[in-house]
């Protein structure tokens, strides 16, 4: 098995608000591996960017911080290191590509500047030779005239070139780490499809980690090696693609992959979860998820289920997981 | 079954704003072409999904059914009346027959008023029913599309975005409409909130026999929905018909692409072959001939010069491309 190149252990994220401290992620624990793409799933609300911004060091409000836990890269907890050191690691072992490319770009400033300003920031490069680098990158994320369209700004690029002028700003600097937040939510099917193509071929080209934060099962399907489940600021089950896919060991990742329309039946009642996701601010007592799940007991009220280890590598927060794959419910059909 | 909607050669066109310079160098005004030229027929209890790329006019084509934006030329028929040659109060009553349900639950929804409110203002203002029954009949609305009544006293900021969708599905059906458009309706939330409201429209349209029209970017949700899927190219329509055909089988070279391009839900799924390059030139400058022909991977000498044939009738679907002529 490949080297892991990012540890998360026990990440707590809280945040202060007039009405108290609330916790938006609750001791989130996983590993990426060299050349692995792990998905994070979940639901708006469930804390899945925001795990992704806390290991950038990147959340996006002051009164947000790390309250626990440890991110290392290269054994080192990088949530120890000051502002100077983390803009070190930002771009440069760790890239960050964002949902929505418009508003992550700077529109008044050219995209080759955009790429060479980081080129030159790590590498120490003259402006020419960051310049001529940026155009290779373009090249390499498959955009046409690479060379002309360095003079471009931002405006000028279509939604899929724009992600595609961001990926190759956040690769410019050879991260090995790639953190992806949504990034072909707001793009076309057929134009999402190219996006992902392009970060399995630089996952393979470079032996690139992706972390891949989505909403979207079916991209997770299609692209992932692992995925970790998150639902209300608590991961709740992180397994190989195909496990997961295949044998849920939570109720709620299994409501999840029922709900998804595009199945065999068609015009057919979709088994879908009851309730909405809860708010940071009333976040039940024991499982997170007891309120909207079937299978509740009244442990599940109290009792915070951990991260169990099934398999090797298949993990489950739920008390009945046990009780539920010996009626059927959950696991391998 | 009788024809509700009968839509002939329709065309809607955006002149673009002219600058002072434009004006003195007599330059020809542009125009963006979002409908370019669509026909299509719909019966009474059918749903069709319109899907294509954003940008395809699916969005305007569906405000000109209900009569929301002028057209340059072509016929939208409702019920055999012609939408746009009404006068003021026949367009109103057809309003009361026809319903949009958007995108965006928040944005739809009037902040400073509560649900309650906003649902009692529809049925007052089109007389749905005598002043002393809107109460009750707003409860049995909220009752219908799965809202307690307790939330009737909230503001959509108290709601969440479900509950605010399931207030917009409400509001279009306090009317007792015949056709329901919903733009996007699901797009903008989460997938177990997606699901129920999926489930909403299967219900609704079962007990009602709603006809529906679903414009959704998402095509599983198409696929799920309904039953007759349009699929929409640069301001045309380029394959039409039953959605299982559709899927199974796409014809039009466009559809394939869209297809495959699905993400599939399955654990062996990878990422397909790349069948579709680049992304759909500005409606702006629509190219010659086909208007697909430069991003084809089948095109043919005369896809660049002349324009794909009428609709060419194949079993239930019906397909404009020349690889049928």
């Amino acid at each position: 098995m490949n080297a892991k190149v990012l540890e998360v252990r026990d990440l707590e994220v809280t945040i202060d608000t007039p009405s108290g401290v609330l916790t938006a992620i609750d001791g989130a624990s996983f590993d990426l591996r060299e050349g692995e793409i792990l998905g994070l799933v979940g639901e708006s609300g469930s804390g899945k960017t925001l795990t992704g911004r806390a290991i950038m060091r990147l959340l996006p409000s002051r009164k947000m911080a790390i309250r626990r836990g440890t991110v290392c890269i290269n054994g080192e907890d990088i949530t120890q290191f000051d502002e100077s050191r983390m803009r070190g690691i930002r771009g440069r072992t760790i890239g960050m590509i964002f949902q929505n490319p418009s508003s992550h770009l700077d529109p008044v400033m050219t995209v080759g500047k955009q790429i060479a300003e980081s080129i030159r920031f790590h590498e120490g490069v003259s402006a020419k030779e960051s310049l001529s680098r940026a155009a290779e990158f373009l090249r390499q994320v498959d955009i046409p005239d690479p060379n002309v369209r360095l003079n471009s700004f931002a405006h000028e690029f279509s939604g899929g070139m724009r992600q595609r002028a961001m990926i190759a700003m956040a690769l410019a600097c050879r991260p090995k780490i790639l953190i992806a937040d949504e990034p072909t939510t707001a793009l076309d099917v057929t134009v999402q499809a190219q996006i992902l193509r392009l970060l399995l071929d630089l996952r393979k080209r470079r032996g690139l980690s992706i972390m891949l934060v989505t909403h979207d099962l079916g991209v997770v399907a299609q692209t992932c090696d692992t995925i970790a489940v998150m639902y209300a600021g608590r991961l709740v089950e992180r397994a190989p693609k195909k496990e997961l896919l295949l044998g849920p060991l939570h109720p709620y990742t299994k409501g999840l992959i029922a709900s998804q329309p595009g199945g065999a039946k068609p015009r057919q009642q979709l088994p879908s979860i009851s309730g909405q996701p809860p708010s940071l601010s009333s976040f039940p007592d024991g499982c997170r998820f007891h309120p909207r799940c079937e299978f509740s007991k009244s442990a599940c009220q109290t009792e915070i289920p951990v991260l169990e280890q099934v398999e090797d590598s298949h993990q489950t927060a739920c008390l009945r997981w046990h009780d539920l794959v010996r009626q059927k419910v959950l696991g391998a059909a | 079954m009788s024809k509700l909607l009968e839509i002939e050669n329709l065309q809607v066109h955006f002149p673009l704003p002219q600058g002072i310079v434009d004006l003195l160098t007599r330059k020809p005004r542009r125009v963006v072409k979002a409908v370019n030229g669509v026909s299509f027929k719909l019966e009474q209890g059918q749903t069709l999904g319109l899907v294509g790329e954003s940008g395809c006019g699916k969005t305007t084509l569906s405000r000109a059914m209900l009569g929301l934006v002028e057209v340059v030329s072509g016929r939208v028929c409702f019920d055999g009346n012609d939408v746009f040659s009404q006068n003021r109060t026949a367009r109103l009553a057809l309003r009361r027959r026809a319903q949009m349900v958007f995108q965006d639950p928040y944005a739809s929804l009037n902040p400073k008023m509560t649900v309650g409110s906003t649902l009692a203002e529809v049925l007052r203002f089109h007389r749905i029913c005598p002043p002393r029954e809107v109460p009750a009949r707003v409860a049995e609305l909220m009752e219908m599309v799965g809202l307690s009544r307790e939330l009737s006293v909230r503001k959509p900021s108290e709601l969440s975005g479900g509950q605010c969708q399931r207030v917009g599905v409400a509001r279009a059906l306090a009317v007792n409409p015949d056709l329901l458009v919903a733009d996007e309706s699901v797009s903008a939330l989460d997938v177990s909130i997606q699901a129920q409201i999926l489930n909403l429209f299967l219900n609704l349209q079962q007990e009602m026999d709603l006809t529906m029209v679903f414009i959704a970017h998402d095509l599983g949700v198409v696929w799920h929905l309904c039953q007759t899927i349009a699929v929409m190219y640069l301001g045309r329509i380029v394959e039409i018909g039953a959605s299982s055909e559709i899927f199974h089988t796409p014809r039009h070279p466009y559809t394939q692409a869209l297809i495959s391009a699905i993400p599939q839900m399955q654990a062996e799924a990878t990422v397909s072959a790349d069948l579709l390059s680049g992304e759909p030139p500005s409606p702006l400058d629509i190219p010659s001939g086909c208007a697909f022909h430069p991003r084809c991977l089948r095109v043919m000498k005369n896809c660049r010069s002349g324009p794909p044939p009428e609709m060419i009738n194949m079993g239930t679907v019906q397909v404009a491309c020349h690889l049928y002529d």
